[in-house]
């Protein structure tokens, strides 16, 4: 059986005006079904570009990205939206609830593109927000929330679809210590249910929560090994 | 993802922005009321004219003559016979004379009033009834009698209601009053008006000073008014062997040619109203670019959670499409308020019961064209915000 996740030699450039931004340089691994990864690196190292093509936000200008032994350059846009809607799920750091839509509401959002009907989509929305403790407040908008909550509300967003693969982007990142291990209790909770978490930082004590570090420098790959080996240079903190 | 969820979600956006909903509306509001109002003047003029066309009643045929230059002078009784002769077409005549001679009731000198020299067939033609004394007859008409049938107006402010019996002077001819007419307007009789009237015998008429101007023939059935001018025609023309001394109007004709006439003349009005409507939808376009723009982040979110391009092409013209069709039923609304108060204004203004009335499909028309066009205008935002790259749109401050 395939990994769910294989880099080949993925680079991504941007081109500004006349200089060329190299934001991942032949940036080539695996991810297993199961795994819990951490991408980490300094500021302007590539983890967001990363994590953009994993999640099939972005394409890549060279190299080839098989999700699922599915070579993800040769798929058409419904394709990518319908790998995104069935199976991943993104948390932002920023969160990116829509604000005018109360807490189920945004919750629902992936079921409704899913084409799951009204009533359904409305008890599994409140289950999953059941699930991250914030069923009571369903009716809130997001900017009734403290920070942690609207995190979790994103989580649940990222849940309710069942997917295998969660995206985490610097979920903590806009969060105090105590809520974002909160938030990463979470995420370990989920990886041992069975799904497959990537999780994004640039911090050293937050990667150490999961079991495999990626660590990019430059949009080049410089570690790819597990947590115990201490990291060699860069990473903040 | 059904068409509900996007209607639902359109009604949502629209009610978290009301007013800037509302102005957007207004382009469309306005040019559905303004289609409205204009095309239910139209319907209102159409049903006025209609109105006034048939108490002059539309089997009525008119014909002049301008025999100066012919080698054969009309006379009345040749008019008669042409009548008898086409008996399956023409039923009732009537010679209308006109006379000189001012009109006097007792020292008083009287002008504005219609003074015709008429048979005794003209109050059938014309549906006037008799309502106090009797109308013409056939004698008098024969003898040349010095008698007359005066209009409701002149009964009741010359003779306070009781003219029958009573004389008036035209010219130098004394008539006496032997009957007075049922009142023909709606309104009070007024100077001027229908029933501001003398009609005399045409003999009579014409021995004094008048002469006969034309007949007034009518139609033996409304169905077959066409056919009864022809063959009237036909009759004419073998009689001077010309065409170029005399002329027949068709009452139905002229109403024909008038209905046609405010059917175009609404029909251009329509048009310009309705560019009203092009420019409300420019509005929408605008407003749902901005739109676009503002919302780019909520897109790049819908995106990242699966939603395909068709979903957000879909909600962005649902949106456009739905703003506008709420625009035009607050617009059908707003015509409705318009029409009765332009009712109104005519009214009070110009003294016509003009009623104002908005045609079904003028409404239905405005506002599948409200709709269409908030599609239409929808759909260029619309694809903007479907084609957006969802990483670009997410990244978007
Ligand atoms: N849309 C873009 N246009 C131009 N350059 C870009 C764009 N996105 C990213 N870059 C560049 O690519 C490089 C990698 O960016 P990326 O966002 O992947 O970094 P990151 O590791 O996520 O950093 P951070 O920890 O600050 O989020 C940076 O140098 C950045 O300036
Ligand atoms: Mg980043």
């Amino acid at each position: 059986m395939c990994a769910l996740i294989e880099f080949r030699n993925v680079c991504k450039y941007y081109y500004m005006g006349d200089n060329t931004v190299v934001a991942a340089d032949h940036v080539s691994f695996t991810i297993e079904r199961g795994e819990f990864v951490a991408i980490v690196g300094q500021s302007g190292s590539g983890k967001s570009t990363c994590m953009n093509i994993i999640g099939c936000l972005d394409v890549p200008t060279e190299g080839t990205y098989l999700l699922n032994g599915a070579d993800v350059g040769t798929l058409g846009k419904n394709e990518l939206a319908e790998i995104r809607n069935e199976q991943i799920g993104f948390i932002f750091q920023q969160y990116n609830l829509l604000p005018k839509l109360n807490l189920a509401e945004n919750v629902e959002v992936p079921l409704m593109y899913a084409g799951v009907g009204k009533a359904e989509r409305r008890a599994r929305a409140r289950k999953a927000l059941a699930d991250v403790g914030l069923d009571d407040k369903w009716r809130n908008r997001p900017n009734q929330l403290s920070g942690g909550q609207q995190q979790r509300v994103s989580i649940a967003r990222a849940l309710v679809g069942d997917p295998s693969l969660i995206l985490a982007d610097e979920p903590t990142g806009a969060l105090d210590s105590k809520t974002g291990k909160e938030v990463l209790a979470i995420l370990r909770s989920l990886n041992e249910a069975g799904r497959t978490v990537v999780l994004i930082t640039h911090d050293n004590s937050i990667a150490a929560q999961a079991q495999r570090i990626i660590r990019l420098a430059d949009g080049k790959v410089i570690y790819d090994g597990p947590v115990d080996e201490p990291p060699k240079g860069g990473g903040s903190q | 993802m059904s068409v509900l969820d996007s209607v639902t979600m359109a009604l949502k956006n629209i009610k978290t922005s009301k007013v800037r909903t509302f102005l957007t509306m207004l382009g469309i509001i306005i040019g559905v009321a303004a289609v409205i109002v204009i095309v239910g003047l139209g319907n209102g003029l159409q049903n006025y004219v209609t109105d006034s066309f048939a108490s002059l009643g539309t089997n009525t045929l008119n014909v002049s003559v301008q025999s100066r230059g012919a080698t054969r002078t009309l006379k009345v009784d040749d008019v008669y016979a042409i009548v008898e002769d086409n008996s399956e077409y023409l039923a009732l005549c009537s010679p209308t004379a006109s006379v000189s001679g001012a009109l006097k009731i007792g020292t008083e000198t009287i002008t504005g009033s219609t003074v015709s020299g008429v048979s005794e067939d003209y109050f059938e033609i014309r549906g006037y009834e008799i309502a106090e004394g009797r109308g013409l007859v056939y004698n008098d008409i024969a003898t040349c009698a010095k008698v007359c049938v005066v209009g409701e107006y002149l009964n009741r402010a010359y003779f306070d209601g009781e003219a029958v019996g009573q004389y008036l002077r035209l010219g130098y001819l004394r008539l006496k009053i032997i009957g007075v007419m049922a009142q023909e307007s709606d309104d009070a009789p007024e100077s001027g008006g229908t029933d501001d009237c003398v009609y005399l015998p045409y003999s009579t008429a014409s021995r004094s000073s008048g002469r006969i101007t034309g007949y007034v023939i009518t139609a033996r059935d409304e169905k077959t008014v066409t056919q009864s001018k022809n063959a009237l025609e036909d009759a004419l023309f073998d009689y001077f062997d010309s065409e170029d001394y005399y002329t027949v109007i068709s009452m139905s004709e002229i109403l024909s040619v008038m209905t046609s006439m405010i059917d175009i003349m609404v029909g251009v009005l329509a048009g310009i109203a309705a560019i009203s409507l092009v420019v409300g939808g420019i509005g929408i376009m605008n407003i749902m670019l901005v739109s676009v723009t503002e919302r780019t982040r909520e897109i790049g979110i819908r995106k990242s959670l699966g939603a395909k391009e068709r979903y957000i092409l879909e909600q962005f013209i649902i949106e456009a499409a739905t703003t506008s069709a709420i625009g035009g039923v607050l617009g059908i609304g707003f015509g409705y308020v318009l029409s009765a108060a332009a009712t109104k204004v005519i009214e009070l203004a110009m003294d016509e019961a003009l009623i104002v009335t908005p045609t079904a499909s003028a409404i239905v028309l405005a506002f599948g064209i409200s709709c269409g066009i908030g599609v239409l205008f929808g759909f260029l935002p619309a694809r903007k915000a479907a084609r957006l790259n969802p990483i670009d749109a997410l990244r978007y401050e």
